[in-house]
């Protein structure tokens, strides 16, 4: 009980920031913005950006990112329990710094702020290949993806054995985590990414030895019967996911690839949901946050749909169900 | 052990344990009442009072404490001569105040964390947040009587 009371300020103060999360009526609000220079005043107005933010999306965006974590590191000593949720950003970053040594170029922007491990110093251990400075659920496959992406100049193979990690460290996570909210995370986000690249794979005519490569295994799917399934066509994995707890995800692929790419988001939030009820843990802590990439994803796609004049329909349809 | 010292084991009780639930429900409250003025200082007066709701169990361990004390004559400075089964009986009064105060603080604290939740998103819905902390003092207070009502019973 005494680990469920140590978070009772925090969720308390999330509650009350609970409330200024946008609701579906406030998205509709952006929606009905006319050009993107409109949709910022009005973020502008709900208070994203600070008041030195440039007036661009990216800059508001990036800025509400870090308001974010900010707010969670006040809250919480011991950010291990956050571990899980930067993991994908750890990953993408070692995959900039693998390509961007291999390649021998020098891109600007390339890596995700506010991680672990930050972008300059991963690029320092690929370079020296020191990958023993990398936690043991990286250095593995970062010195393999290396090697690979050196000898083989396939960046796509890299990219699905880093991604691969990447889903299996977030899967071992949610396996030792205690908190409930983690592992029905990590299963959810797991499950979710192999019906991604099942899809893609199908669509791809991708071999199942590639989708061997890629999938991570988790408990809620069979990766062999999924991976089968793509081979088969469309219909096996509709087909496959119907008799799953992801039979959403069979009708979103039903409906057209923009539905079934926000089914894969909204299930997410499917699974942090009851946290809105839940006064103690960790839980709306970690709910909070992913409700607020949630909302920013969203603001991002809608500022993109309005500054290349994309028809209000095609926005809407990619518009993510909110937490609140 | 003499008679009085078993009254007074039971008045020491009925203070200790039902201070120690209060002193819990509130401090877990104030918590989360601090984390929502943190955010919102305008629900202070809202979230004060769900704070203080866990407190009333301390205060009944005080009564039955005092009645005690005055039965067994303690506080007039000249103590009763009792038997030892009459300091039973009034060690067994205190019980139920505190057994049920100290259980009954603790979940009424945890409930008030729950109410201020309410309050955070939903301030005008705080008359209903009120009684879902407020239904748990039901049983401090049937506690409260029957340890009045058995301390007052008991000759001396």
């Amino acid at each position: 009980m005494a680990s469920d009371m140590q978070y009772t300020y925090a969720v308390a103060r999330i509650r009350a920031m609970e409330v200024s999360l946008f609701s579906r009526a406030v998205i509709e609000q952006l929606m009905a913005c006319r050009t993107e220079e409109q949709c910022l005043q009005f973020l502008s107005e709900k208070g994203w950006g600070d008041n030195d933010t440039p007036m661009n999306a990216e800059a508001i965006l990036t800025r509400e990112r870090e308001k974010t974590w900010e707010t969670v590191r006040e809250l919480v000593k011991d950010m291990s329990v956050f571990d899980v949720l930067s993991y994908p950003d750890l990953f993408h970053n070692l995959k900039a710094a693998i390509k961007e040594v291999t390649t021998e170029e020098t891109n600007p922007n390339i890596f995700i702020q506010d991680t672990a491990i930050s972008g300059e110093e991963m690029l320092e251990i690929v370079k020296s290949k020191d990958f023993s400075r990398l936690p043991a659920f990286m250095s593995g496959v970062a010195q393999e993806a290396y090697e690979t992406l050196l000898h083989t100049r396939d960046g796509q193979l890299c990219d699905i054995m880093i991604d691969k990690a990447a889903l299996t460290a977030i899967y071992e996570a949610g396996k030792k985590a205690k908190d409930e909210i983690i592992r029905d995370y990590a299963e959810s986000t797991v499950a979710v990414a192999d019906i991604k690249i099942a899809v893609r794979s199908q669509k791809t005519a991708k071999s199942l030895e590639f989708m061997k490569k890629a999938m991570a295994p988790c408990d809620s799917l069979n990766i062999e019967a999924l991976s089968r399934a793509a081979l088969s066509g469309m219909d096996a994995i509709q087909e496959y996911l119907a008799g799953t707890v992801y039979a959403g995800g069979a009708e979103a692929l039903k409906e057209s690839p923009s539905a079934f790419e926000c089914w894969c988001d909204n299930r997410i939030i499917e699974t942090i949901r009851p946290q809105i009820h839940n006064p103690f843990t960790v839980g709306p802590l970690v709910a909070y946050v992913l409700a607020r990439e949630n909302e920013i994803k969203t603001v991002r796609i809608i500022l993109t749909g309005k500054l290349n004049e994309l028809p209000e329909e095609s926005i809407r349809e990619r518009v993510r169900e909110m937490y609140v | 052990m003499s008679g009085i010292v078993w009254a007074l084991a039971g008045a020491a009780a009925a203070v200790i344990f039902a201070g120690m639930g209060s002193a819990y429900g509130v401090g877990v409250a104030g918590q989360a009442a601090a984390g929502v003025v943190t955010e919102d200082p305008n629900k202070f007066a809202k979230v004060l009072i769900l704070q203080l709701l866990p407190g009333t169990q301390g205060i009944y361990g005080l009564l039955v404490a005092f009645i005690a004390l005055s039965k067994i004559g303690l506080l007039g400075g000249s103590p009763a001569d009792l038997s030892v089964t009459t300091g039973l009986l009034i060690f067994a009064a205190c019980l139920p105040i505190a057994v049920v105060g100290l259980v009954s603080a603790r979940h009424q604290g945890r409930t008030s964390v729950a109410s201020i939740g309410i309050v955070a998103k939903k301030p005008e819905q705080f008359g209903k947040a009120m009684l879902f902390p407020a239904m748990v003092e039901t049983y401090a207070i049937l506690a409260l009587l029957i340890s009045i009502l058995a301390i007052n019973a008991i000759p001396v």
